[in-house]
């Protein structure tokens, strides 16, 4: 366990931005803070940096307690959203600031931040000034005067709000493998759910100062365990019903799901993209739909069906077009019972 | 020929001369402006500095230079480094008044804009009231604190500084304390301009790689406020070295700064053409004060 943080409370005034907040992460692994803006998350990352102190709790780094550690005494980095590169320094001197604090001189220091610099392919553009580079490659900058001083964890705070969105595509991969490369603990904080998914080993969801769901990436998408992780992760029907023998039953009529309700009354929630079309009628879950609307995004065909106003994604090939009657089965492995 | 050359500008057709008749026509106010209150006055000044005075007061059109070494100190009864020391006395007042006054401004714009937005205007007025009070009002106001009946005063006798019962004034003293006084506002408010707006991600960042306070300070404030800083030193420098009235009134005889020396010049002596001289000189400091702040401040970033 490389960083662990319990029972961490903070105010704000009125304003309640963390509330009973626990986080544990593994050492090595890549772990998401993922919410909207104003949920908490950056407080979390800022205390977990130690330039900012909580109500109560404890943040604990490798086994020891750092709580009321300040920043500069805690082994932990951030790459910072405005990146904060020193602008009256070069990119040596600024990747250099660390271990300059640190008092190292020398061979050494060159040697590491030549290391540092080659490691985000910027070692020939060493002697700029910060004012000189694309938004790009002051990210990659700022990551490497954070990695260049070997923390316990890496603390990335929406680094890649400030790219456009090509780039910051490249760049999510870009970071993952890094990670992955150097086994380093690293913990993003993000409010895009794209980005979340890309780069994470685990997902923790964030609403208004608490965890509302922690867990892998692919078990977050597929078994969100209520509405609002649902909705936040991409796109999901929500369908509600009563528990009866067999599965639940809807305004769809009895849809039999592998994992039953545990409630009596409640929602189930599919996303598009398990809703397959079927040439006749399927065994199990099957629906006679109309098609009211039907959208070609290049990639796939978003598809609303009546009843139920479910929306379904669909290949381009199937040639599905407004107004048709077909035959749809909700998959029964992808029908998620919510809670709350 | 030339002139009755037809050319084709911003989409007008016209001819060389035309355009070069509404440039003049353009330019002129400003040049003008420049002429009567830069030009004329700069000429006159170093033409009466080469002037002699007269038996009474009057300006003789004899010219000479004798007015400027006189102010090196030669004169008939020999060589005398009083009015150079006068020269140096205010370049050396004028620095640490700005240095006191930068030194104190830091903590005072960090005071400020740490405070809740609505109440920095009630301290920003705090400074400002003072800026709007007549310079002489504040003078003789800080003669009043410096008086012999006030505790500042005779904390000084208990100390054993001055004789009991005498006030702090005319002293170095209290010269330094009117000047940082008077001069403070010029640093605080461009300076306070700069730290309203810091950018505390780079002290966060500083902080995160492990700087001490002072490297925080070096690397993530201080060049952040290198523009209102030189504004700052650039106002109280340049006036402090010509400062007459506080020197006047708090220093006496005993502190007398250039500004001084040109006023008496101009006033009780009647010696306007030592007087011109001695304004030349002053201006020459200021413009060499100038250069060396440009050429300086230019390490910092600042254009």
């Amino acid at each position: 366990m490389s960083l662990e943080a319990y029972a961490i409370y903070k105010n704000y005034g009125e304003v309640e931005a963390l509330h009973n907040v626990d986080l544990v992460t593994e050492r090595g692994e890549f772990f998401t803070l993922l919410g909207p803006s104003g949920c908490g998350k950056t407080t979390l990352l800022r205390i977990i940096a130690g330039l900012e102190l909580p109500d109560s709790g404890t943040v604990m780094l490798t086994g020891g307690n750092v709580t009321t550690l300040p920043a500069n005494e805690r082994n932990v980095n951030t790459v910072f959203q405005s990146y904060a590169l020193f602008p009256h320094l070069t990119l040596f001197e600024n990747v250099a600031f660390g271990m300059r604090s640190r008092r190292l001189t020398g061979s050494v220091v060159t040697e590491k931040v030549m290391a540092a610099l080659a490691m985000v392919h910027m070692e020939d553009k060493k002697d700029r000034l910060p004012s000189q580079l694309s938004g790009g490659q002051k990210q990659r900058v700022a990551l490497a005067r954070a990695l260049v001083n070997e923390p316990e964890v890496l603390l990335l705070d929406e680094p890649m709000s400030a790219l456009d969105a090509k780039l910051r595509h490249a760049v999510q991969a870009e970071l993952r493998q890094l990670q992955q490369k150097l086994g380093k603990t690293f913990i993003l904080v993000t409010h895009d759910q794209e980005e979340a998914l890309t780069v994470s080993d685990r997902i923790a969801v964030m609403r208004q100062g608490r965890v509302v769901q922690c867990a892998p990436a692919r078990e977050l998408y597929e078994r969100p365990v209520n509405r609002y992780v649902a909705d936040f992760l991409g796109k999901a029907n929500i369908i509600a019903g009563r528990r009866a023998e067999g599965g639940v039953e809807t305004e769809l009529g009895l849809l039999r799901l592998d994992s039953p309700p545990t409630w009596e009354q409640g929602e189930l929630a599919i996303r598009p993209e398990n809703i397959v079309f079927h040439p006749e009628r399927p065994a199990v879950n099957g629906l006679r739909a109309r098609v009211s609307e039907a959208f070609y995004r290049g990639d796939r065909v978003e598809v609303w069906l009546e009843p139920g106003n479910l929306r379904m994604s669909a290949a381009p090939r199937r040639g599905i077009a407004k107004g048709d009657e077909i035959w749809i089965e909700l998959l029964p492995s992808a029908l998620v019972p919510l809670h709350e | 020929m030339s002139s009755q050359h037809h050319l084709v500008w911003n989409g007008e057709l016209t001819t060389r001369l035309r355009l070069i008749r509404r440039g003049m026509y353009l330019a002129a106010p400003g040049m003008l402006w420049i002429l009567l209150f830069l030009a004329l006055p700069s000429v006159l000044l170093i033409v009466v500095s080469m002037t002699t005075r007269g038996d009474y007061g009057q300006i003789e059109w004899v010219f000479s230079l004798d007015n400027f070494t006189r102010l090196m100190g030669y004169s008939s009864y020999g060589w005398s480094a009083d009015y150079l020391w006068i020269l140096f006395r205010s370049v050396w007042v004028a620095f640490w008044t700005t240095l006191v006054c930068v030194l104190l401004a830091y903590p005072l714009c960090f005071h400020i804009a740490n405070r809740a937005p609505e109440k920095r205007y009630f301290w920003l007025t705090l400074i400002i009231i003072p800026f709007w009070t007549n310079l002489v009002i504040r003078a003789y106001a800080w003669l009043l604190v410096l008086a012999p009946q006030l505790p500042l005063a005779k904390f000084a006798a208990v100390l054993g500084i001055i004789p009991d019962g005498s006030p702090l004034y005319p002293s170095a003293f209290a010269v330094y304390l009117g000047m940082v006084a008077t001069f403070l506002p010029f640093v605080a408010m461009p300076l306070y301009a700069n730290v309203e707006k810091l950018d505390w991600a780079l002290v966060e960042a500083a902080k995160d790689l492990y700087a001490g306070p002072a490297r925080i300070f070096w690397h993530a404030i201080w060049p952040q406020t290198v523009p209102g800083l030189s504004v700052g030193i650039t106002l109280t420098f340049i006036p402090a070295m010509g400062m007459f009235v506080v020197p006047d009134l708090l220093g006496g005889a005993k502190y007398m700064l250039v500004g001084n020396l040109i006023q008496q010049q101009f006033g009780t002596s009647r010696d306007w053409p030592f007087g011109a001289a001695v304004s030349l000189a002053l201006m020459v400091l200021t413009l060499v004060g100038l250069h060396i702040h440009r050429t300086k401040g230019g390490e910092g970033g600042v254009a």
